[in-house]
């Protein structure tokens, strides 16, 4: 098996006398999809939150390519977030900047990152634009004009552009109808074959996780109490939290 | 000329208040671009009309200075005179209002057309002196885009306007980078100036009095205005000749002169463009 792109051990962090992660272990291997499930208040935003170097945690540590990410200055981690990693935030206006066009949103980690043409800038906005299924002509449009589901769209391409290795994703289908939802899933996992992204996303979302995930990491109150490929998790469940979550999902 | 007036000390501020000012020029000038808090007192005319740059003037003047203040490149308009008579009656100080004859230069919005030399010192007045301040309301974020070199935001605002207006439309307080370091507001002058602070032989100094910042340029130092490979920085000037001395290579202002759409572009730097006259007429004789 290849080393991991992402591991963490022992991760444990607390809110006063509220555990919200209890001895966490988990990883990502390249090309990898995992899927964080478990009920509101489970732990899985702050997760992904340590994980992503947003948050420390009162123990454990957390390995990118072997760099021990918590001990790096700040200067290196927001270089790993606009290049190697990306965030895709539950609201898109976390994500976003509301007050500056789509192009210009898919453009700033680009420029960011040092891109100085306006031509190139541009041209990879729209060609983002096209995979994400917007149209070339709301280039110039504000995000606020923009519905739900092409928010959150807009925010997945201005994280991708870049092209970064891993994506970080906290319920990117939440708040959103369910043909929206699909459709937005839908790209989701095409992008993440094409550009062989690894993804950890967070959801309550059982159906989505099964479509999306290789792999399963059920969360309560802030311990992993079940994990595995996702089929064996949601077809043979072990744990009795599990069996219950999948047991509650509703059948069309 | 009115006389010195009794009773205050030299240039207005007490001793002690010049030290912590020089101390916080010392260290603008060691980190070129680089916003340096100081404790701004009040000074006896309202912000906004240059506080910042008469405190950075005050504590670097010396009996020997000669002074020049212009105000949108002129004068004879009221700050300029103001700021003069200030600093005639509180530090006996000559005043100029050639350019070529003053070794500090007071400048509110404006660099002089004349080439500054070696054993001058400009000093700007600066309303706001954080570059990103439209853009991150946050300060204590600002400091950290500073701190960390992040400066993607000011390239994602002339994205917007070349998005917009097909062209970078920010036609002064046009955004620089000093030394390939810090991102820098060189105050509200004319984009057509920028060029005019890259290797400049002067000292630049800048002072900002309501928002208690100073910052510096020392000589010869790099400015380079922020702009897209292929949307170059252009200098932008109305593209008349001077109406009195016909110069077709300074920065002109507009002035209306009747309500029935007359205008006239004339010089803003009202030295440089009287001995650009006194010139043409020497020449007539």
């Amino acid at each position: 098996m290849t080393t991991p792109l992402l591991d963490a051990k022992g991760l444990t962090l607390r809110f006063g006398a509220i555990p919200a992660l209890i001895d966490v272990d988990i990883d990502i291997t390249a090309g990898e999809v995992v899927a964080i499930v478990g009920e509101s208040g489970s732990g899985k935003t702050t997760l992904l939150r340590v994980l992503s170097g947003m948050m420390a945690p009162d123990a454990g540590s957390v390995l990118w390519r072997g760099q021990d990410v918590l001990a790096m200055g700040e200067a290196a981690r927001r270089r790993l977030m606009r290049t190697e990693w990306g965030y895709v935030h539950q609201n898109p206006r976390d994500g976003l900047r509301l007050a500056v066009s789509a192009g210009g949103n898919v453009g700033e980690r680009l420029m960011a990152v040092g891109a100085r043409h306006y031509g190139n800038i541009r041209g990879e906005a729209l060609s983002w634009l096209a995979k994400v299924e917007i149209d070339a002509d709301r280039i110039d449009d504000l995000p606020r004009t923009f519905s739900g589901g092409m928010q959150q769209r807009l925010q997945i391409a201005r994280t991708l552009v870049t092209q970064p290795k891993l994506v970080f994703m906290d319920e990117p289908t939440g708040g959103l109808d369910v043909s929206v939802q699909a459709r937005l899933l839908d790209l989701i996992r095409s992008l993440s074959r094409e550009l062989g992204l690894s993804v950890l996303i967070v959801t309550h979302d059982i159906a989505a996780a099964r479509l999306l995930a290789d792999r399963i990491l059920v969360m309560r109150r802030g311990v992993v109490v079940e994990q595995g490929l996702t089929d064996r998790v949601l077809d043979d469940p072990q744990h009795p939290y599990t069996q219950l979550l999948v047991s509650s999902v509703l059948a069309a | 000329m009115s006389t010195t007036l009794e009773g205050y000390n030299f240039a207005y501020l007490d001793e002690a208040t010049k030290r912590m000012i020089r101390r916080a020029l010392l260290k603008a000038v060691a980190i070129p671009g680089h916003q340096i808090p100081f404790g701004a007192r009040e000074m006896p005319l309202p912000y906004g009309w240059g506080t910042g740059g008469i405190q950075v003037t005050a504590a670097i003047l010396g009996p020997t200075d000669t002074l020049k203040v212009i105000d949108q490149g002129a004068d004879d308009t009221t700050n300029a005179i103001s700021i003069r008579r200030f600093f005639t009656r509180v530090a006996g100080v000559a005043t100029t209002e050639h350019t070529a004859e003053a070794t500090v230069v007071q400048t509110r919005h404006r660099i002089p057309e004349r080439l500054l030399r070696e054993d001058q010192i400009i000093v700007y007045q600066v309303p706001q002196p954080e570059p990103l301040s439209r853009l991150e309301p946050r300060r204590t974020e600002t400091k950290r885009l500073h701190a960390l070199a992040d400066y993607g935001l000011m390239h994602v605002r002339l994205y917007e306007d070349i998005a917009r207006f097909g062209h970078i439309a920010k036609a002064y307080d046009y955004p620089v980078m000093v030394n390939g370091r810090y991102l820098m507001s060189p105050s509200p002058i004319p984009a057509f100036d920028n060029p005019k602070m890259h290797r400049m032989a002067a000292l630049q100094l800048f002072g900002a009095g309501r928002e208690k910042r100073i910052y510096a340029i020392p000589p010869y130092t790099d400015v380079r205005s922020l702009d897209f490979e292929d949307h170059p920085f252009r200098p932008i000037r109305a593209p008349h000749a001077c109406a009195l001395c016909a110069s077709t290579d300074t920065y002109l202002d507009e002035v209306i002169t009747d309500d029935a759409g007359g205008r006239l572009f004339v010089c803003s730097d009202t030295d440089h463009c009287a001995e650009r006259q006194a010139t043409a007429q020497e020449a007539a004789e």
